[in-house]
């Protein structure tokens, strides 16, 4: 199964009247299991585009198929909200609940669940976050530290065991540490429960140690929809959009000005490292 | 120009000090990073430079002024251009009484600027002080020219972009005339084009002169720096130049912070037999002193 996007275009409306287009006819398949990283200047129209993966704006031109469900169908919004969890920017100033269990159980319980599933569906998501139950449940979120609290508003939308996760930024605001956390449960989630993740990132960074498929929008329209290895070989044309470059592709760029053959691929860490320990071999 | 002595600060209702006995020396002209993770105290000692907090033991002397001296904290904040995040709560919708009050702007850009109009903005502060109006449009377009937003002066503020707001932001301190900036993660809410902008211009400020505290999580920030300051726990644990800083990668993971990039590759290298020196911060000093040896 997966979440295909077909002719997608958008534009908001000012007093009635169409505005130029965020959204310019969209394209392309997000595969089950995969992890999506969506890059692109301010305005460039992400945000815009994760909204439409659950109906928070609606499909007015092309269409949006999560599993089989067409959004532009209203009868299917239902359904597909069951299926993609969204987790907005600064999600912690949403929380609310008097404490943190409230908060967490808040989602499933509106899903008419039974309170023994509620319960081990929050002590599960509780878990899965690194909240510790004794701790944790009684507390009032506002108590938290700000890390914490970003983990808790996480935790309330895997409470409802979406099959897609987007997350508009979830880094933003924490320290190296939080940032650490929050990838390695993304990675969990990926690998253990087999949830799909769409994240929105400014961090090239994280993209390129993370990411399956990386999209590029500019100015509303698909740039590149490809390997993070084959995006980040794109350094010019991503610092021409106003992008940066992961780290590692800056240390390869100097090399190479330098005249150093470093595959133009390299873009993590350990790609990186390999290269040298295995005899700076040519692609 | 800045000095803490023993400096203890506790929050109400709080179990432990968020600073505890920290003594510091910032001189004049200095670039100052301060790095920590979340709660490690960096924003609490920024907020002590202006008098915003006043530490619980321990004094805070700028210019030769105690914070804690009322009769002083007014020539002080005259002297200490701030730009520190503010939570929601604590501006209450428009900035602009807060502002007012202590002589700084916000992180937020959406809160902090009062006004429509560029320069209108610009103009606040000096306004606010009782400059004369001939000397308030000098300090103006002197401010938007070290900013780079000359050309905008006439502008819609809602029609910047997020890192010019946070220049026309910095602006308006600047027209306030400070010998001190200080910066509390001035970049956290931009993008990548916009951090380097930002950057850009507090480099050629302190290049002109000025004194700058900067508070910020982006070590790739730092590596510019004459010093960074290594905050954990409310304590000090690291103090020097960026090349010397970097040499503790122990301490810095054990602060739970990641050294930049070309930092980690250079120490990887070593252990692979490459030669480098403490120098290498950045990916042109690393594939500088690497090229030699490939």
């Amino acid at each position: 199964m997966s979440i295909v996007i077909n002719h997608l275009t958008y534009a908001y409306t000012q007093g009635g009247k169409p505005l130029d287009p965020t959204l310019k006819d969209l394209s392309f398949t997000i595969e089950e299991g995969s992890f999506l990283g969506i890059i692109g200047h301010t305005g460039s129209g992400k945000s815009t585009f994760v909204k439409h993966l659950n109906g928070l704006l609606p499909c007015e031109k092309g269409t949006v198929v999560v599993d089989g469900h067409d959004l532009s169908q209203k009868s299917e919004r239902k359904t597909v909200r069951s299926l993609v969890g969204m987790v907005f920017q600064y999600p912690e100033y949403q929380l609310f609940a008097e404490t943190v269990f409230e908060d967490v159980a808040f989602g499933p319980r509106n899903m008419k669940l039974d309170e023994s599933e509620v319960k081990s569906r929050v002590e599960n998501a509780m878990a899965l976050v690194g909240l510790d139950q004794e701790r944790f449940s009684d507390r009032s979120p506002f108590e938290l530290s700000g890390g914490e609290r970003r983990r808790a508003a996480i935790a309330g939308v895997l409470a409802m065991h979406p099959k897609y996760l987007v997350l508009d930024e979830p880094m933003a605001g924490l320290d190296p540490l939080g940032r650490r956390e929050i990838l390695a449960l993304l990675e969990t989630l990926r690998t253990e429960s087999g949830c799909t993740i769409i994240m929105i990132s400014h961090s090239m960074d994280d993209i390129a140690n993370h990411a399956t498929k990386v999209l590029v929008l500019e100015k509303g329209s698909v740039l590149m929809y490809d390997t993070p290895q084959s995006v980040f070989s794109h350094s010019e044309e991503l610092q021409r959009i106003g992008l940066s470059v992961p780290g590692i592709t800056k240390i390869c760029i100097e090399l190479n000005r330098k005249g150093i053959m470093i595959p133009a691929s390299i873009c993590t860490e350990d790609e990186f490292l390999t290269w040298f320990r295995e005899g700076r071999q040519h692609a | 120009m800045i000095r803490f002595d023993n400096v203890t600060f506790q929050y109400e209702k709080a179990d432990t000090p968020a600073l505890s006995d920290i003594n510091l020396e910032i001189r004049e002209g200095e670039f100052v990073a301060i790095v920590g993770h979340n709660g490690s105290g960096k924003s609490t000692l920024a907020k002590h430079v202006n008098g915003l907090l006043l530490p619980t033991q321990g004094g805070v002397t700028v210019c030769g002024m105690q914070t804690s001296n009322e009769d002083d904290i007014l020539k002080i904040r005259q002297k200490v251009g701030q730009y520190i995040i503010a939570s929601p709560a604590e501006i209450t919708g428009n900035g602009a009484p807060y502002r007012q009050k202590v002589g700084m702007a916000f992180q937020n850009p959406d809160n902090q600027l009062v006004t429509t109009v560029v320069e209108e903005d610009v103009a606040f502060g000096p306004e606010n002080l009782g400059v004369q109006p001939s000397e308030i449009r000098e300090r103006v377009d002197e401010a938007l020219a070290s900013v780079g937003m000359t050309a905008f002066a006439q502008f819609a503020v809602h029609h910047l972009s997020g890192g010019q707001k946070q220049r026309i932001a910095i602006a308006g301190i600047l027209a306030l005339k400070p010998q001190i900036l200080v910066l509390d993660e001035a970049t956290a809410m931009l993008d990548p084009s916009g951090r380097s902008e930002l950057l850009e211009t507090v480099k050629k400020l302190h290049e002109e002169g000025m004194t700058v505290l900067m508070v910020t999580q982006y070590m790739e920030e730092t590596t510019g720096c004459d010093r960074i300051i290594v905050m954990k726990g409310g304590k000090v644990v690291l103090d020097g130049s960026p090349a010397d800083v970097f040499t503790h990668t122990d301490i810095l993971t054990a602060s739970n912070l990641i050294p930049p990039e070309p930092v980690i590759v250079r120490d990887a290298l070593r252990t692979m037999g490459y030669t480098l020196s403490d120098r290498v911060l950045t990916a042109e000093q690393l594939a500088e002193e690497l090229c030699p040896s490939l």
